[in-house]
């Protein structure tokens, strides 16, 4: 029984499942606000990154912290937060067949965060900000810098409370039996882990702000302030992972009629998540004074790496549901679930690339760079840009592309033009960021520091050299450029699609697959079947982990390896 | 299915190869924990974050004294100390630039206090890439041993501000 006027709602002619009409309306609103953000962050990450190619140099270094700022801020902030906004009234209305909390309260969720990030472009862009996503005091930007960043968190706190407002109605109305669905699980884990860091944000920011007012005569504490802020900045890509994996195990059901082996385990990971995640932000100390070697070793394992361990079960268990479904529809061999799996669905590429560069490029290298020891060749270097952007673009942000395939025909109801280039958007995108973060890594593994502008310190008076990493500075400036380019031709398409695309009312999607394909899933969703019936055994995925695993040993070690030519020092 | 509630009974333990893979992740998880501590008591390299707070002015006082009793020339008006060797030294990073150029012997244990007089720096330490963390209010004792001889460049890795990537430094290794 659902709890919606029938005048408020419509049933999806797609899937058949409800779409309270208001919800469908912060879907919306979220979604564009959060695709007009990536439209700023990927223009200004085509100036960074031919900036960072030396050979090319294009910005000059003023310019350069001024855009650098914008494009942290427009991408790891407000287009992955208005995203999962979306994802937020997604999960808490169509997957529990109920209606939102309350529409008050996300109009509160949507101005405040809207303003918040007005405000927030506007000083970066008059030049106000140039104080990086981090805004490490001493720094000082203008007022209204910090006070956007508030209103900004303000607002998705009322889009979490919203959230769980949603969750007690549909509970009380009873319009569900049973457990709720694992994409609302991991919904909720993301939304608890969100309480937790904005609560950071408010604590560390609002300080701040009465200092740039005036109000406080002094800073925070720098030490201090890095310990509460990284709670915030640690937390929160750990709400992103979350967002991440819940709309992998969508993304598998909707594109391949998959079904998680073992719910159980699924959630169990997701649990280790919220338990363990706030030890992380230590993580970003870890050559930090004042701060002792013991606490750095607890802290950044998370207690003992249950964390890492989550994120290893998740790897497994996703790529073994896919498979189980393909073996299920009858592809056979080792890896026939891969040959003939969807490629041209850019759902179901973007969601698979997500997975596989998040896991072995974005897992491996986080794990390795936040040993404490090992950070010492790390910290701060190009490496570490290298790092997130294989797990927050080259993954969580090609998985919420891979969402905008679907959601952009079932809830806008209107479909995508250019399909050809849709369909090859996800191999662009995520080609150039791994070729990117690669450049980067490499770059960093000669000493190349992150947030820099000339590698040839001009003025310097001492002169100093970093030449020998030129090669790998133009991988990164190439690299960048093709995958700022795939970027933009996600946001024209959908931009396009939105505002132009055919309207497919009362219609079902036009299918991104073949017919037999889409047949063969949709038969898969719509009878009931177990994943564990003999004969389903997921035989390439337990190849694939073992590779997963030797890659990251092989990683781990060499670094141990690396750190022995370093200097004694402690 | 991901998108429907799960079966009535939905609790159940692992099975099969996700249960040999949970116990190998666990497992691998274990070999990463103690390697740290491993690496901390019997490795060379690790970072003890010792740290004491500073008043305003105590550092800059400090350094000065340090470069007046050391100092043995200048590179481009940077001032070039030589310490006793084993003795603890003095690095300040402010105004975009690292503050003095020290002379030290290779195969010596120097106690290198370094903090910061405007925002926080990031020291690197070039070509081995050896990188900490330098937050003003602190004085940051980072104890190491030169074991090459050569010139040794200082970057700042952290953003600091106009300046940030003129800032640089050196290290001169001597027998
Ligand atoms: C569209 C393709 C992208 C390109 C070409 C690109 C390129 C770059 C470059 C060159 C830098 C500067 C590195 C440095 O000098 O330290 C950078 C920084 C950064 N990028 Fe990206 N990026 C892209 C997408 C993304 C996405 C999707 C996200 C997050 C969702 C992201 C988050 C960041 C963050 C947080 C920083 C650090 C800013 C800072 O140090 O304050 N990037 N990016
Ligand atoms: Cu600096």
């Amino acid at each position: 029984m659902g709890n919606m006027k029938p005048e408020k709602m419509r049933v999806c002619a797609t899937t058949g499942l409800p779409v309270c009409l208001n919800a469908e309306l912060f879907i919306k609103l979220n979604a564009v606000f959060g695709v007009v953000s990536l439209l700023i962050g990927a223009v200004a990450a085509i100036l960074l990154a031919l900036t960072r190619w030396e050979t090319v140099a294009l910005l000059d270094p003023v310019d350069y912290y001024m855009v650098i700022s914008l494009h942290g801020l427009n991408m790891l902030i407000f287009w992955i937060l208005f995203m999962e906004m979306a994802i937020l009234y997604f999960a808490s209305t169509t997957l529990l067949n109920s209606r939102n909390f309350n529409n008050l309260l996300s109009w509160g969720q949507f101005a405040l965060m809207l303003v918040g990030m007005v405000m927030v472009n506007y000083s970066v862009l008059a030049g106000r900000a140039s104080v990086t996503m981090t805004s490490y005091v001493p720094l000082r930007a203008e007022q209204e810098f910090y006070l956007g960043m508030i209103l900004f968190a303000v607002g998705a706190l009322l889009g979490t409370v919203n959230f769980f407002g949603g969750l007690y109605i549909a509970k009380r109305d009873k319009t569900y039996k049973g457990a709720i669905p694992l994409v609302v699980f991991g919904a909720l884990a993301a939304a608890i882990i969100a309480v937790f860091t904005i609560v950071h944000g408010a604590i560390v920011l609002i300080p701040t702000w009465l200092w740039s007012l005036g109000v406080l005569e002094s800073p925070p504490d720098a030490v201090w302030y890095r310990l509460i802020w990284w709670a915030l900045g640690h937390c929160s890509q750990q709400i992103n992972v979350c967002a991440m994996v819940a709309v992998w195990y969508f993304l598998a059901t909707l594109t391949t009629g998959a079904k998680p082996l073992n719910q159980t385990v699924c959630r169990f990971a997701f649990l280790l998540y919220i338990l363990f995640i706030n030890l992380a932000s230590a993580h970003h100390l870890l050559v930090d004074p004042a701060v002792s070697a013991g606490w750095k070793m607890w802290n950044t394992s998370y207690a003992l790496y249950l964390a890492v361990m989550a994120s290893m079960i998740h790897g497994f268990t996703v790529p073994a549901s896919v498979e189980v479904a393909g073996r299920k529809k009858g592809m056979g061999g080792l890896f026939g679930w891969l040959t003939k799996a969807p490629w041209k669905d850019p759902g179901f590429s973007a969601f698979f690339l997500s997975l596989v560069i998040f896991g072995f490029g974005g897992g491996i290298t986080g794990v390795t760079l936040g040993t404490h020891q090992i950070n010492i060749i790390a910290h701060n270097t190009l490496r570490i840009p290298g790092h997130f952007h294989v797990t927050v673009a080259g993954g969580t942000t090609l998985a919420f592309m891979g969402l905008a395939y679907y959601v952009v025909p079932l809830i806008f109801r209107r479909e995508y033009s250019f399909k050809a280039f849709a369909r090859l958007q996800p191999y662009i995108f995520g080609f150039g960021i791994s070729l990117m973060a690669i450049g980067m890594t490499l770059a960093g593994s000669l000493g190349v520091p992150r947030r820099h502008p000339d590698i040839d310190f001009t003025g310097a008076k001492i002169v100093a050299d970093l030449g020998d990493a030129a090669p790998f500075l133009a991988m990164l400036g190439i690299g960048g450029v093709i995958a700022a380019t795939g970027a933009l031709i996600f946001v024209l398409l959908t931009v396009h699609a939105v505002f132009l695309g055919k309207s497919n009312k009362g219609r079902a999607m036009e299918s991104w697959q073949t017919p037999e394909q889409s047949k063969l899933t949709a038969n898969l969703i719509s009878t009931k079947w177990s994943p564990n019936e003999p004969g389903l055994k997921p035989k390439g995925t337990v190849v694939l982990t073992f590779i997963f695993l030797a890659s990251f040993a092989v990683y781990y070690f060499s670094n141990w390896k690396a750190l022995i030519d370093v200097w004694p020092v402690k | 299915m991901s998108i429907f509630n799960p079966p009535a009974r939905w609790i159940e333990a692992p099975h099969g190869f996700e249960r040999v893979w949970m116990g190998i992740a666990l497992a691998w998880c274990m070999v990463l924990s103690v390697a740290m501590p491993y690496w901390h008591f019997t490795g060379k390299q690790t970072s003890s974050g010792e740290a004491y707070t500073l008043e305003p002015g105590q550092f800059e006082a400090r350094i000065a004294r340090f470069i007046e009793a050391n100092k043995v020339g200048e590179r481009n008006y940077v001032p070039i100390v030589q310490p006793p060797p084993g003795s603890d030294i003095y690095l300040i990073g402010r105004n975009w630039q690292w503050t003095p150029i020290l002379k030290l012997k290779k195969g010596v244990e120097y106690r290198l206090h370094t903090s910061s007089g405007d925002y926080q720096h990031g020291f690197s330490l070039l070509p081995m890439n050896m990188n900490f963390q330098v937050v003003p209010g602190y004085d940051h004792v980072i104890t190491f041993t030169p074991a090459e001889t050569g010139e040794f460049n200082i970057i700042c890795n952290e953003f600091c501000g106009a300046g940030h990537h003129q800032m640089t430094g050196l290290i001169i290794v001597e027998e």
